[in-house]
């Protein structure tokens, strides 16, 4: 599906060719310990300020206590009331979750996209995976299928086929238009994509304005009101997703040193492509679907990540996922806190932050 | 029907003078005698300042001039051939009787039932569309665009009754299209009903020394309103407190906050109102079903109410009905003794 030109230019950018000091490192280093220590420890932080800060106060050592209990063969007494057990435990551990979840999920798809597009500025938002997933969204709710028949939530199933499309739209174009797929035709087919999409979406959602209020609602993020059910949903996705992309970091850096040379290596480029593509769009498509459209985090993630961590795919991709899900969890509580007791719509933040950083990874391309 | 002195009095303010600002139709007229006896509700401010403009006999007095958001607009005789693109401008014109001069109302006008449903679209109005009925008189809530310059240009008067933010903006309205549509008569009455019913109904409300709290919902991720906006108004009016004042204190997210989900469990209102059955899909099982839910009272107790958006969002004369479901609601919870 998407053909890139044989052989990268010697500049693809920071997802190119592996230098050669690194690759020849002990495996230890090269995955960088120590970072995934450090990304390790990030989320845990994250996790722990997630269930502790909300507009509610709740005091942050029985908050640690409640937790404990909730663990086999713990007993504690946290102290906590009924209402407070229900705060800590059934509204904000779900979205601290959540949050870790599709931020990974964004963030190594990311990461994952621009390894395999050879692209330093794709993310799912940019190449018109959102506009599908959120097609996609919108027919199954106007349709009433969102609705919930039996045990299936149609929604997110709807958001990834239509995430699916679009990527596949993207690439597609991209690959016949310009057959070495360069940035530019990139972001334009994904541009062109999208807009499309949009399009499509804003005339159903135009013949069915009975149901805009919800569509609304899903674009804005639905982080805000999940509870553990979301987590259920999202958590096989995440976990084939992740997988995926982790166990492809090698095929990605011998990828990103050219197509002939990858194939003389003995690997297949247009299925390693096909195949982690396939996930990484699963996963955004499924971390869309229950959170909304959140923008940034699979560009400003892995990007940060390189310039601290080191461009290597071993390195980016696991490291974008640790840091994209402490991002994000952070965000939401930035999102519940900043208004409190009023919500601020997450993609908000992460888009008053990822913005700047955006012109910044432009003008940096441009100098280089 | 109202008090006579109310009838009368309406018979002579109908008119028109609404001094415009913000874009809606404002309240200079707000017919009526301030007689409203119930809690502090700001629809209580009774300024009869309304200047007749046309001093003619009613329902028969064209040409009229209507005032609505600084434009004013002369109708040269009776509409006959009227389209509205405004569901609660549509609701007002068939209370008032006046459905008989409506050729065409947008898609979402589909209330009364015998409202003549078509195509058009309220969001996004065509003029083209709208001309080709060949109306007389056009109804908007607001003007997306160049709308009201574009029928100026075809000759076809347009009145803006934009979302009212008070209640007497709703009152001013219905006299408003009364006088429009030759029918001033009609138009007080329905005030003067409107009002001893509303009136009736927040007198029935028994006197409480707590307030009990309430939360209505719009949709299933919690956005809702505060006390500043119409719907808020509306409940005050039974001397219920709204626990989203606490989300916008500022008017900064306009009166319609996104609470969050874990304010919404503290707070724990008496009353849980969802004007999200149609749009979402929500009612008492589904709220039960949320996490948290099974800490709401309001929940536990069968104290959940399920309203119609459409009663729940227009301006129109349907808010007695809803009105009367919160009084209903706020009645059937006892009076804590002592």
């Amino acid at each position: 599906m998407t053909k890139t030109a044989v052989g990268a230019s010697p500049d693809a950018g920071p997802s190119g060719p592996v230098p050669p000091d690194e690759a020849g490192l002990p495996s230890a280093t090269r995955l960088g310990g120590r970072w995934l220590l450090a990304g390790a420890a990030a989320v845990a932080v994250v996790a722990l300020v997630g269930v502790s800060s909300g507009p509610i106060g709740v005091a942050p050592g029985r908050v640690v206590l409640e937790l404990l209990d909730r663990l086999p063969f713990l007993d504690f007494d946290s102290g906590l009331s009924a209402v407070e057990i229900a705060i800590v435990w059934d509204l904000r551990a779900p979205r601290v979750v959540l949050g870790l979840l599709v931020g990974a999920l964004l963030a190594g798809s990311g990461a994952a996209y621009q390894g395999v597009f050879r692209n330093p500025l794709a993310d799912p938002y940019l190449l018109g995976i959102a506009a599908g997933a959120g097609l996609g969204a919108t027919l199954a709710i106007v349709t009433g299928l969102g609705d919930g028949v039996g045990f299936v939530d149609a929604v997110p199933l709807a958001a990834f086929a239509g995430a699916l499309v679009a990527v596949a739209a993207a690439g597609t174009l991209n690959a016949r238009r310009g057959r070495t797929g360069s940035p530019t035709t990139l972001i334009l087919a994904g541009v062109a994509v999208a807009a499309l999409l949009t399009a499509i979406q804003t005339y159903i959602q135009q013949r069915h304005q009975e149901s805009l209020r919800q569509v609304y609602a899903w674009i804005l993020g639905r982080l805000s009101t999940s509870g553990w059910d979301e987590v259920l949903l999202l958590v096989p996705y995440a976990v084939v997703c992740m997988a995926v992309l982790v166990a492809a970091v090698g095929a990605l850096d011998v990828l990103a040193v050219g197509d002939e040379e990858a194939t003389s290596l003995g690997l297949k480029p247009r299925r390693t492509r096909l195949v982690v593509l396939a996930a990484a769009s699963l996963g955004a498509a499924a971390a869309v679907a229950v959170s909304g459209l959140i923008g940034f985090v699979g560009l400003i993630i892995p990007h940060g990540v390189r310039m601290v961590a080191g461009v290597t795919h071993r390195r980016v991709v696991p490291l974008s996922m640790l840091f994209g899900g402490a991002f994000l969890a952070l965000t939401d509580v930035a999102a519940r806190t900043i208004q409190a007791p009023a919500e601020l719509p997450i993609g908000v933040i992460t888009a008053v932050i990822g913005a700047p950083f955006f012109l910044l990874i432009l003008r940096r391309q441009e100098i280089s | 029907m109202g008090s006579p002195r109310n009838f009368s009095i309406l018979i002579v303010v109908v008119a028109l003078a609404v001094v415009g600002c913000g874009g809606a139709a404002s309240t200079t007229t707000s017919a009526g005698d301030s007689s409203t006896t119930t809690t502090a509700a700001a629809s209580s401010v009774t300024t009869a300042t309304a200047a007749a403009t046309t001093a003619t006999e009613p329902d028969s007095g064209f040409p009229v001039t209507v005032e609505t958001g600084g434009a004013a607009v002369t109708i040269e005789s009776r509409p006959e051939r009227m389209v509205s693109l405004s569901a609660t401008a549509t609701e007002m014109l068939f209370a008032i009787g006046a459905g008989e001069q409506v050729v065409a109302v947008d898609s979402f006008s589909y209330y009364p039932p015998e409202a003549p449903v078509t195509d058009l679209s309220g969001f996004e109005p065509n003029v083209e569309a709208i001309v080709g009925f060949e109306p007389d008189l056009v109804v908007l809530s607001f003007d997306p665009g160049d709308v009201v310059a574009g029928l100026e240009a075809a000759g076809v008067p347009t009145l803006v009754l934009g979302a009212a933010v008070t209640l007497d903006d709703t009152y001013t309205q219905i006299e408003q299209l009364g006088a429009a549509t030759g029918r001033i008569g009609d138009a007080a009455a329905l005030v003067g009903q409107m009002q001893t019913d509303i009136d009736d109904l927040a007198a029935s409300v028994p006197a409480r020394d707590e307030p009990l709290t309430y939360y209505h919902e719009l949709d299933d991720t919690l956005f809702s309103v505060t006390s500043e906006t119409f719907i808020g108004e509306i409940y005050a009016l039974a001397g219920l407190e709204n626990i989203a004042d606490a989300a916008d204190p500022e008017g900064e997210a306009g009166g319609y906050p996104q609470l969050s989900a874990e304010f919404l469990v503290s707070a724990d209102p008496d009353l849980i109102f969802l004007a999200d059955t149609k749009c979402c899909g929500q009612n008492a099982e589904t709220l039960a079903q949320r996490p948290g839910s099974d800490q709401l009272t309001a929940v536990a107790q069968g104290r959940v109410i399920e309203l119609d958006d459409d009663i729940a969002s227009r301006w129109g004369p349907r808010i007695v009905e809803f009105f009367r479901k919160i009084v209903e609601a706020t009645a059937a919870i006892e009076v804590p003794a002592g």
